[in-house]
């Protein structure tokens, strides 16, 4: 253990709060609380968890569909993302985005993109405006494996490394898209050779692992920062849950979800502190309740939230409000 | 200064307006810069950007690989980051390449965001036939673009609004595409010395008249004018309207001229089903349906991909002659 022991218990921490958070919301979802799609991230805790504390205030962060995690390890709260999940317009993007597109400009947390591949061009775009700008900040784009099958993922790739942009590529490679198996949709399955093809500075990590996760994004951030270049990291890491509340799991067996969980990132990573002697039973105890207390009071929050006026439907469509002429 | 005085004129093309606003938009604001496809080293696959890289250098006047929806794509993330990008796309069938990007994230942003967003892009792209460029370089795809709720889609069709619509556009926190049809790009006419920066809400009566009202955009308004002189000749006087914002349509317009002339045609270079001109069409029937003496024509691309012959192509586009006899038929309907 090479971490300052607050620094481990706050990722710690921060890995059992996503657990909890999501268990929740799963049994809210069954409770009918929490429509439309809900991507569970438990099991991959490790690589928000990880990433984000490698990442400044400046620093940017675009996400995908299943970015319930990032977000909160970004610092959105839990009331407001809890919110957002119930379409309270005391959510983080006031219910009308939902689970998949949380969003806090605010933490410059951009979402919540629920296209494959299509927050890709938007990170290098917003790194484009850092570096004409002249500010040394990391746009830090997630993405799953899936989105290497995309032609978004390569241009971005290429665009990103000709024009030397400051973007941390993290492919968070949880072996399915969707169920479509990595060997299945992929000619070459090393995702390390596809960046390292266009150049780009490369490496891949046990996404299971929130010390290697934080050490290696430590990395690519420093490297970023120093060089002023983009930079891909895989995160090999794994999905628990089915891809969302309406998939049955038909692609892989029961054998190999029980294999990956004996991985589970939570678990041995508080292991690894109870034999180094940084965290005892009381104390995780301890952490565990203020976890529950904090994703109860999100619960709370988000009941008494309030329904935006149907009056207010069109507003934010444009800045100056056109939509009377539009409808007219 | 003789505030009377007429203002002084220069000459100019459509292109080279365009080139101007580029220019003023550059030299006005630091955030701003153009990127797209050969828009440096080439000058621009049409010539609208030449010489800008050599007086802006490559920082502002960006050559991209040809990869429309990263480029588009990082002009939108560009625009949320703090810069005003202007995205130049070839012709619009490339477009298609980057819909993902502008219809998916820069028309939603703002509102899938709860209002903490603002992506004030603007995309440029050529668009229109006529040119014998067949089926996949010639098509007017602007109403899909018209159809999308985020987006504000405009088309100069006149000098003043090719120099002008540029500025007005940058200044909007929303994202705008401005469709010029390729055909008018050698479009030579007078510009005030002094042109500036237009208004981008309101539909413009560029004939009046007081028979028939013909309403239509872009690549198809020197045709409408031509129609109305013609038309003059039989001792009709019809109003030719340009709608120039093709979304939000300036309906008000449209419908204080329909008003007046009780009858109206439609031309769009577009196809019929499903278009622009079924749009204009309906909301006269919607707000002015006891205004009209007839019903309301329509003269849009025949329904094919266009073809590449000339006599097919030009078969297949709107002409002035079938606007006339458009109009003439409208207007003995009783």
């Amino acid at each position: 253990m090479s971490l300052p022991r607050d620094s481990a218990i706050a990722l710690l921490r921060q890995m059992i709060r996503i657990r909890r958070f999501e268990e929740k919301c799963a049994e809210l979802y069954s409770a009918g609380k929490i429509r439309g799609f809900l991507h569970l991230y438990i099991g991959e805790e490790a690589v928000a968890a990880g990433v984000m504390p490698a990442l400044t205030a400046d620093d940017a962060v675009v996400a995908t569909y299943r970015e319930h995690g990032h977000a909160l390890a970004r610092g959105v709260s839990a009331d407001s993302v809890m919110a957002e999940m119930y379409g309270k317009q005391e959510g983080c993007s006031h219910g009308h985005g939902g689970s998949m597109h949380l969003f806090d400009v605010a933490l410059r947390f951009y979402g919540g993109n629920a296209i494959v591949g299509g927050g890709l061009p938007l990170a290098v775009g917003l790194a484009l405006a850092d570096k004409m700008q002249e500010r040394n900040r990391v746009t830090a784009c997630f993405f799953g494996e899936g989105a290497v099958a995309e032609g978004e993922f390569h241009e971005c790739m290429n665009l990103a490394e000709l024009w030397k942009l400051p973007v941390l590529f993290l492919c968070e490679n949880n072996l399915y898209a969707m169920g479509t198996a990595l060997s299945r949709s992929e000619s070459d399955t090393d995702l390390v050779t596809k960046a390292a093809s266009y150049n780009m500075a490369a490496a891949t990590v046990d996404g299971m692992d929130v010390e290697a996760v934080y050490a290696a994004a430590q990395e690519a951030t420093s490297t970023i920062k120093r060089l002023s270049i983009p930079y891909f990291l895989e995160l090999r890491t794994y999905r628990f849950r089915a891809h969302s509340m309406y998939d049955p799991e038909l692609y892989r067996s029961k054998t190999e979800v029980e294999q990956w969980k004996r991985h589970c990132p939570i678990a041995t990573f508080a292991a690894r502190l109870k034999g180094a002697a940084l965290l005892d039973d009381t104390q995780l105890a301890a952490l565990e309740a203020d976890v529950t207390g904090e994703v109860a009071r999100a619960e709370a929050f988000a009941e008494a939230g309030t329904w935006e006026p149907v009056e207010q439907l069109e507003r934010d469509v444009y800045a100056r409000s056109i939509a009377a002429e539009v409808q007219r | 200064m003789n505030l009377h005085a007429p203002a002084a004129k220069i000459r100019t093309t459509y292109r080279e307006a365009l080139r101007m606003a580029l220019r003023e938009a550059m030299q006005r604001d630091p955030r701003v810069f153009l990127m797209g496809e050969d828009v440096g080293r080439y000058g621009g696959s049409y010539a609208v950007s030449k010489g800008l890289l050599e007086e802006f250098g490559e920082e502002r006047i960006r050559d991209t690989p040809l990869s429309e929806s990263a480029f588009v794509g990082a002009g939108i993330g560009a625009a949320i980051g703090g810069m005003r990008p202007i995205v130049e796309i070839m012709t619009v069938n490339f477009s298609l390449l980057a819909l993902d990007q502008i219809v998916n994230n820069a028309a939603t942003l703002r509102h899938m965001s709860g209002g903490q967003l603002s992506v004030p892009v603007v995309i440029r792209m050529a668009t229109g036939g006529g040119r014998q460029l067949a089926a996949q370089h010639s098509h007017s795809l602007e109403g899909w673009y018209a159809h999308v709720p985020g987006l504000r889609v405009l088309a100069p069709a006149t000098l003043e609004d090719a120099r002008g619509m540029l500025w007005t556009a940058l200044q909007d926190p929303d994202p705008v595409i401005i469709f010029e049809h390729a055909l008018l790009y050698n479009l030579e006419g007078e510009l005030d010395a002094d042109a500036g920066a237009v208004e981008i809400d309101h539909a413009a009566v560029r004939r009046a008249g007081s028979d028939i009202t013909l309403i239509t955009y872009g690549g198809s308004l020197q045709k409408a004018l031509q129609a109305a002189d013609q038309l003059a000749g039989d001792g009709c006087s019809a109003e030719v309207i340009d709608l120039r914002t093709l979304r939000p349509l300036d309906t008000d317009t449209i419908l204080a001229s329909v008003a007046k002339t009780h009858r109206a045609v439609v031309i769009d270079e577009g196809w019929k089903s499903v278009g622009l001109s079924a749009e204009v069409s309906a909301r006269i029937m919607e707000r002015a349906f006891y205004e009209l003496d007839a019903p309301v024509a329509r003269i849009c691309s025949r329904e094919v991909p266009m073809p590449y012959a000339r006599h097919l192509e030009q078969a297949a586009l709107p002409q002035v002659q079938a606007i006339v006899q458009a109009a003439r038929e409208v207007l003995h309907r009783a």
